[in-house]
């Protein structure tokens, strides 16, 4: 059979590789939806915490669409399918790639007519070098756990100072993300200004939000707040970028 | 506390079994197509690929694990570590919900809500790539256009500020040393960019704990 990127086999196999993914997802949402409401949780709160992580995630889910169709143009589309609807990125994905093919002697983005032989090298460096969570979690996971509910039950305080700890520590980490071109702004490169100023733009919007539910006392604003500001800002990033880039 | 515990233990049971069948799966999709277009990978490039790869993710890899997990909750975890986007999409997901109903990720309460929001967002993210999938030709020239460019670009900043803001506020005691720390590394470390970004997460989680471990022994928390 010749080999082309976008044979419909491809995306057969690629097809049932990501259902059986869904499924997963949708067992583990059943099991939980089914224990909290079995403890007690009402099930309006259940909805409520579906509907909104739903609505956050569209904004995120069309940007892997964008890094899909930026990897489509060398590697088809079943491959790229594949790789971003499990752990990976469009980062990843291009220097795994890129690695297997330099080390078949070519260049990512200049292979015409790609073989079946590099289309299963790129694929097997892919899935190999970042295989490492999906089975750490089932060897390690329950035991962190565990550790973690002990050290609750030792010191109930601690045990929130800690988890308050950990997300402030990831987020300390990101806002520091967010100002790591900002050195550039001293030597006259303003497009280092644009990402504090979405974030401002977003933070702006999302106090907008909490003082727009206590004032018309709207819970569903508190609800999509989240999105709302993730939006706001995204938005706010067009003109920015078009003044400071 | 005993029925607590068995929901836990089947969480763990299930999500090893899902996890580890989920990655031999993986591994068939190249089998697979090697074995119907009669092709064997081309060894030298993957080896060479792999050490060229491999190292530094699988590095990132472990300590990604022992960093998300206790945030993430168990099911969570199980689910975020097959579907990935962690913390540009799980992590929010599941700690928005947790703020939007008032519980703790170590509480049953808390389990449960994080792994329904994660669940939920795994589940819009595969249907939402599946209709891009579908739509790619009309759907390429408008995402693809330039106009749109900045606006995805900036993604994670617009994220982090409305996070951030929360979070920061309601814990500004603990914010304060790490946030300022990761602003002068990031700003005065050229090395430390996007690409970087994920290794200075558990350094700012590892950081923080400290910092909130001598605050509180020395009661400046209360």
């Amino acid at each position: 059979m010749e080999f082309n990127v976008n044979s419909p086999i491809l995306f057969v196999l690629a097809g049932i590789i990501i259902a059986v993914v869904l499924a997963q997802s949708v067992y583990f949402l059943i099991k939980a939806w089914r224990r909290g409401k079995a403890i007690g949780m009402a099930p309006e709160k259940l909805k409520r915490i579906a509907v909104t992580a739903a609505v956050f995630t569209i904004a995120p889910a069309v940007a892997i669409v964008i890094s899909v169709i930026t990897l489509a143009k060398d590697l088809g589309v079943a491959l790229p399918w594949l790789r971003l609807s499990v752990v990976g990125s469009l980062s990843y994905e291009t220097i795994a790639a890129s690695n297997a093919l330099s080390a078949m002697g070519l260049t990512f983005g200049q292979v015409k007519d790609m073989t079946a032989q590099q289309y299963i090298t790129i694929a097997w460096v892919m899935t190999i070098s970042i295989m490492v969570g999906i089975w750490l979690v089932p060897v390690i996971g329950k035991k962190l756990q565990n550790g973690m509910i002990s050290m609750e039950n030792r010191d109930k305080k601690w045990g929130e100072i800690f988890s308050n700890a950990m997300f402030i520590g990831m987020i300390s980490a990101f806002v520091g993300y967010v100002f790591c071109d900002f050195g550039t702004v001293f030597s006259g490169n303003t497009a280092g200004l644009i990402p504090p100023l979405v974030m401002a733009v977003s933070a702006f919007v999302m106090l907008l939000c909490g003082l727009a539910v206590k004032v018309i006392k709207k819970s569903w604003i508190s609800d999509y707040a989240l999105p709302i500001s993730l939006i706001a800002g995204m938005a706010s990033a067009i003109p920015i970028t078009a003044w400071l880039g | 506390m005993k029925k607590n515990m068995s929901y836990m233990d089947s969480v763990h049971r299930d999500g090893r079994i899902w996890n580890l069948s989920v990655m031999v799966i993986l591994f068939l999709f190249p089998v697979t197509v090697g074995i119907i277009y009669s092709a064997m990978p081309d060894w030298h490039g993957l080896l060479m690929g792999v050490i060229a790869t491999a190292p530094m993710y699988w590095a990132v890899g472990i300590v990604e694990t022992i960093t998300y997990v206790p945030m993430l909750g168990a099911g969570g975890s199980y689910l975020s570590f097959v579907t990935g986007n962690i913390s540009n999409l799980k992590m929010p997901a599941a700690l928005n919900a947790l703020e939007q109903a008032d519980v703790n990720i170590r509480s049953e309460e808390g389990e449960i809500v994080s792994t329904i929001a994660i669940a939920v967002s795994s589940i819009v993210t595969t249907l939402i790539i599946i209709v891009g999938v579908i739509l790619i030709t009309p759907l390429t020239p408008i995402l693809d256009a330039p106009v749109l460019e900045p606006a995805f670009a900036q993604l994670l900043p617009a994220l982090f500020g409305g996070l951030g803001v929360v979070f920061v506020s309601k814990n500004w005691k603990i914010a304060v040393a790490p946030v300022i720390l990761m602003l002068i590394l990031f700003i005065a470390v050229p090395a430390l960019n996007a690409g970087t970004v994920g290794i200075m997460v558990p350094v700012g989680v590892l950081f923080t704990l400290g910092v909130s471990r001598i605050m509180y022994k020395k009661h400046l928390l209360d």
